[in-house]
């Protein structure tokens, strides 16, 4: 049924590689270079206030000039053939960035939802960059555990060709919906399944929350009878649903790392540079020690990223679980920590709007809450690793 | 542009060079027979053939190979039931002394002490802590003067592993108080066995003694027994402490080995023992233990790639730290048994055993682990100054030894 690496298909078998190949560090390069031309910290933070805040024009770029819409697609339908680690090297920049694209929820979740259902027209126009869709579920929602669908099927309507079918109901909080051109909508009637629904289509509304983090801003998407189309249904539409969650919480875990990374040189830049008692700030030890321990912190957090990328590549299901779910543990309180210690380290300008410290802090809190907590996900350790809680 | 690799470190030479070790036991052990021979002339024998330690160069027991391929010999070996060098009863010998000789030592020096020291015949320790040059180790008191080929050492050192079984030394000792602190030291390797070398047992907080204290009064040290210039020995030191940094720390462990095994066997065990605060904290424990197991998983894979980096201060420091809190987590957890402790007997243990005993002993090890080869502060200090290049500390002590407050 699919045939890229989508979790839980008996891959071809590698070893536990962790660290970059060349493909990834070209790829890497790439990606650095725009981000640095397009998306300068004083672009994203001014985009925040803007009624656009993803940058289309930037993920345009990236995804059809550079091609990471594509990886994780087959070149048989025009993609790259990729994997889940280049696409987390990708993810990396983009949290290095903070990157206001819909990388995320369009090239890894949506894609990988279709890939596991096998959805060969929507991959094609993915893959070309000439389509961004989104999976519309809440960002909180987690994997190991399928959201409750708040979307129902109903009946098709006089005129509708064959196949069409009409969903209504209302999904909060999703991310990378606002620029999406299709959504995938897990529906409940008959058929549970998949849908995907053109955002353009009467009946169909995204309306922009103002969120915690500006830099992925979520929507609400409420469906009044907007026509869909039934992408999968029953347990391969679950199994969809399930495959993409995973996936977004594996890559959201290197994206995490990233923020992590950089966050730290900006900080480690800053004090070698300030001075105060007329030496740099980041000469005293009280400094240092804390700067030596989010370095720890931050290479713990690089190993586990990797791991869960290459899980998501080779491991079977148990496996993948488990290092996706240590990563996007280790990496959600890393990226959290680094970005506190940011603020700290700077002092006033810190915690001022025109620093680039608080746009790090709110990304940081959002992707810990993204995909699951940490706390969720080391609750999934119970059972991957057969820790049970105490008898109720 | 994107093809679907992403490896590319899995050395493809290593296939053909395993097969090569292999035919190459073959050999050996077709002339030496593992179970007849004289255990000592076997591994005389082994070490002379090249198959002792494989990374080291060629006439000093290697083949200048990969590090990687060692487990290929050492796997033909176990297979037959070849005599060990018991390296368990040689850390600092095989871990330490060694790689410090190979780098430092004369090709004299190399051909003397490299084969006696990997067949076990000399058993080696290290005198570098004293009572007043713990962390500020440059800072060191112990004497050393020099009559023509010959040194006169007086000292004492502290903290010394298995000083009481072993017949050599690295040393470390002052040799010119004139100048500044690391200007003035040098390098030996001393013989333990000899009258001024007096080694008292040093009991420890668990109430065993792993260590010792070293009493040195007039010993002598044959100026061909120095390791490195006169007063280069601050810049040997530190090869050896770094070498003692990756084996604390950096081995290779399976899935939920080392201290959090132990844990989680009890709490798999035990289910009357759990409590929704411990069950948070064992699997923060486990996760943090698998996710440093992972990072000590990379660092290898970057060593044999050949990029090393910095990682391994973090390794040591994230193990000191995880010790220290599944070890006190499993004298809570256990309750009213963590209330009871096995034996405060004074005994002298054959080396280092973070995982042994019962939880209260593991408990009152790991206080250790964030001490000893280098305190997690210094440890700290190492990253952000060589790694994150931060500046230094403001210095007082960069004049002559012999003038800084004591």
């Amino acid at each position: 049924m699919t045939t890229a690496n989508v979790t839980g298909a008996p891959g071809r078998a590698r070893p536990l590689d962790l660290l970059y190949g060349e493909t990834e560090t070209e790829l890497r390069a790439a990606v650095r270079d725009v981000l640095a031309d397009k998306a300068g910290w004083r672009d994203v933070l001014a985009r925040t206030e803007t009624a656009q805040t993803y940058d289309t024009g930037l993920w345009h770029t990236l995804a059809a000039e550079i091609g990471v819409a594509g990886l994780l697609i087959p070149e048989s339908l025009g993609g790259a053939g990729a994997s889940y680690r280049e696409a987390a090297v990708v993810a990396e920049e983009v949290g290095r960035a903070i990157a206001p694209v819909p990388f995320l929820g369009s090239a890894v979740v949506a894609t990988t939802a279709l890939l596991s259902a096998g959805d060969t027209e929507l991959l094609t126009a993915l893959a070309s960059g000439a389509l961004t869709v989104a999976l519309a579920v809440p960002f909180a929602a987690g994997p190991g555990k399928l959201p409750v669908p708040t979307i129902r099927i109903e009946g098709a309507q006089p005129g509708d060709a064959a196949g069409t079918y009409r969903l209504s109901g209302q999904v909060l909080g999703v991310a990378d919906a606002l620029p999406a051109d299709v959504l995938l909508v897990p529906a409940d009637g008959v058929p549970y399944g998949l849908y995907a629904v053109r955002v353009a289509d009467a009946g169909v509304s995204t309306v922009p929350v103002v969120s915690l983090d500006q830099t992925r801003q979520l929507c609400d998407i409420t469906l009044a009878a907007a026509p869909a189309r039934q992408v999968a249904a029953g347990p391969a539409a679950e199994a969809a649903v399930a495959a993409a969650l995973l996936a977004g919480a594996g890559v959201l875990a290197s994206e995490q790392f990233g923020l992590a990374e950089r966050a730290l040189e900006i900080t480690v830049a800053y004090v070698k540079e300030r001075h105060q008692f007329a030496r740099p700030i980041g000469g005293f030890q009280a400094i240092k020690h804390r700067l030596a321990d989010l370095w720890v912190a931050v290479t713990q957090a690089r190993a586990a990223a990797r791991s869960a990328a290459n899980g998501l590549v080779t491991a079977n299901g148990t496996e993948a679980d488990l290092a996706v779910a240590l990563a996007k543990a280790a990496c959600s309180d890393t990226a959290l920590k680094a970005a506190q210690e940011m603020i700290q380290l700077h002092g006033g300008i810190g915690f001022t709007w025109e620093h680039p410290a608080h746009l790090y802090l709110k990304r940081a809190k959002a992707d810990s809450i993204g995909f699951g907590t940490a706390d969720a996900h080391r609750a999934s350790l119970a059972t991957l690793a057969n820790l049970p809680p105490p008898a109720a | 542009m994107l093809g679907n690799t992403g490896l590319g470190n899995s050395g493809n030479g290593a296939v053909t060079d395993a097969a090569d070790l292999k035919a190459q036991v073959a050999e050996f052990l077709a002339t030496h027979d593992p179970k007849g021979s004289e255990p000592l002339e076997f591994l005389r024998a082994r070490f002379d053939a090249g198959l002792a330690w494989v990374h080291y160069p060629a006439g000093l027991g290697g083949q200048g190979l990969p590090r990687s391929l060692q487990s290929v010999v050492d796997r033909e070996f176990e297979a037959v039931g070849g005599p060990s060098n018991h390296p368990e009863r040689n850390g600092i010998g095989l871990g330490m002394a060694a790689p410090t000789i190979l780098a430092h030592g004369t090709a004299e020096q190399k051909q003397r002490w490299l084969r006696p020291l990997w067949t076990g015949e000399e058993i080696w320790c290290q005198l570098f802590s004293e009572p007043g040059a713990g962390s500020d180790l440059a800072g060191l008191a112990t004497r050393a003067v020099r009559d023509g080929d010959t040194w006169t050492v007086t000292g004492q050192k502290v903290w010394t592993s298995v000083a009481h079984l072993a017949s050599r030394a690295l040393l470390v000792a002052r040799t010119d108080p004139d100048v500044p602190k690391h200007e003035g030291l040098t390098y030996f390797s001393l013989d333990m066995r000899q009258p001024g070398v007096e080694v008292r047992p040093l009991r420890q907080m668990t109430g065993e003694a792993e260590f010792n204290e070293v009493f040195i009064t007039d010993a002598t040290v044959p100026d061909a027994d120095r390791i490195g210039a006169v007063g280069q020995g601050w810049m040997v030191s530190m090869a050896t402490l770094m070498n003692e940094r990756v084996s604390i720390g950096g081995n290779a462990m399976p899935r939920e080995g080392g201290m959090i095994a132990l844990a989680a066997r009890t709490w798999r065990d035990k289910p009357e023992l759990r409590t929704p605060g411990l069950h948070d904290r064992m699997l923060r424990l486990w996760a943090d233990s698998e996710v440093a197991r992972i990072a000590g998983t990379r660092l290898r894979q970057q060593l044999a790639a050949g990029q090393p980096g910095p990682e391994g201060s973090a390794a040591k420091l994230v193990f000191a730290r995880l010790n220290q809190d599944i070890s006190e987590f499993e004298v809570e957890l256990t309750g009213a048994d963590g209330l009871r402790y096995d034996d405060w007997t004074m005994r002298r243990p054959q080396g280092a055993n973070f995982f042994g005993r019962n939880p209260g002993f593991r408990f009152l090890r790991a206080k250790g682990n964030s001490i000893e080869g280098g305190t997690s502060e210094i440890l700290r200090n190492i990253v952000a100054e060589r790694v994150l290049g931060l500046p230094k500390e403001a210095r007082v002590d960069t004049g002559p030894w012999k003038d800084l407050p004591r």
